[in-house]
């Protein structure tokens, strides 16, 4: 088994234009090296020096891993990871 | 309970238990009633609350316009409060909201400037930022960056729900503007800081995060994430499936957005359970299901409504 990330469709460039990609690790940071290292171009876009990107959000199991440790929020087999950015509502 | 005019009557809705939701007499689900408000949504207090501050700060004359994005409810709220105080309001607003939002900001007397579905609300904002450089003596409220969006909801809601449920363990809202959840985590970090704040922020089709690039990403001035404890993302299969079981279980005919934040207090419900924590967990029931109808919500299987709510805005 392994992890499903959900990829918007700004970043699809970087997957050839797949929707969601599979990838492995213990924690988020893990996660994106991994992804990062078959779809080369699309950690720099998620992440900079201070952590996630401003306009990028990230939900793991549909919770907003800003508030479960950020990169360093846990992940596991059978986890659905969804990548967005963020939009306003009202 | 008599009220002078109209806009006195906004707020002090009701809170109600929901036995056949709530998992055990130790948790328990309550809903806070937005959808009796004037215009039937919780943005009265929002469209009100800002009109007075900028009335307060000379903002305001009568005959002035105001221009202000959005989706819909706050629009509709801004259109009632417009037309009994006097003022012109042109709404700027993403071309997939549901028609019966257009019919009613119509009847209020709004004018509507309709933007491209894709980048959704985004776009809209854009697009009033760019109107109101045009026409500099037009009045843009901004619910996104009004203090006073935030601060109703501090002062009103927010005190509303402690005096009705003091053993309050979570308050549940939907997350658009951010304002309901500033306000709520603001009054509650002060006055009962162990209640958990929690966000249910719709998530839409792809249509909607069709931006050119990242740069176009949006989060409201008003957000500081400081004030809320967890933040879940909910599509609109869950919203509709919970918004469907809510008046199933409980007799309740709320909007979409609704079942979104239903879904994240079931959540924080079912969590409280399998830690054997009590719970009373309020949430915000944004709206009724009326201005939804024509969405197909609430028709047919699951899987229909879900095909059908593809690149709407549905909160």
């Amino acid at each position: 088994m392994a992890i499903e990330v959900r990829v918007p469709t700004i970043l699809r460039t970087y997957t050839g234009g797949e929707k969601a990609v599979t990838a492995q690790g213990g924690t988020l940071a893990q996660l994106i090296d991994d992804v990062e290292a078959n779809n080369p171009g699309v950690k720099e876009r998620l992440v900079d020096e201070s952590g996630l990107r401003r306009f990028i959000n990230v939900y793991v199991n549909d919770e907003d891993v800003r508030f479960t440790g950020g990169l360093d929020t846990a992940v596991s087999d059978g986890d659905t990871v969804v990548i967005l950015p963020a939009v306003a509502g009202g | 309970m008599s009220h002078d005019t109209l806009l006195d009557s906004i707020g002090d809705t009701p809170l109600v238990g929901l036995p056949r939701l709530s998992p055990s007499p130790d948790v328990r689900l309550w809903a806070k009633l937005e959808d009796r408000n004037p215009t039937g949504s919780v943005k009265d207090r929002v469209a009100l609350a800002m009109v007075q501050r900028a009335e307060k700060e000379g903002q305001l004359r009568p005959g002035c316009t105001l221009l202000e994005p959005t989706s819909g409810n706050t629009g509709i709220s801004l259109a009632m409060v417009a037309k009994l105080r006097g003022y012109r309001l042109v709404c700027v607003m993403p071309e997939n909201t549901s028609e019966e939002r257009r019919q009613l900001l119509r009847m209020w007397g709004a004018e509507i400037v309709s933007t491209p579905a894709a980048g959704g609300s985004n776009e809209a904002i854009r697009v009033a930022k760019r109107i109101a450089t045009e026409h500099p003596d037009w009045v843009m409220l901004y619910q996104y960056g009004n203090p006073a969006n935030a601060a109703v909801h501090r002062d009103t809601t927010a005190p509303e729900i402690l005096a009705d449920l003091p053993e309050v363990t979570h308050v549940v809202a939907g997350l658009g503007t951010t304002g309901t959840l500033m306000g709520l985590g603001q009054f509650f970090r002060e006055h009962k800081p162990e209640v958990r704040i929690v966000a249910a922020e719709p998530r839409y089709g792809e249509l909607v995060y069709g931006l050119r690039n990242l740069d176009e990403g949006f989060v409201p001035e008003l957000y500081d994430d400081s004030f809320i404890d967890a933040r879940f993302s909910v599509g609109p299969r869950d919203a509709v499936r919970r918004v469907r079981e809510f008046l199933d279980a409980e007799g309740i005919f709320a909007g979409i957005s609704t079942g979104a934040i239903l879904h994240a207090a079931l959540g924080q419900a079912a969590r409280a359970v399998e830690a054997k924590q009590r719970a009373d967990i309020a949430f915000i029931v944004a709206d009724g299901g009326w201005k939804y109808l024509s969405t197909g919500a609430y028709e047919g299987t699951v899987d229909e409504a879900e095909e059908r709510l593809e690149g709407q805005l549905w909160a």
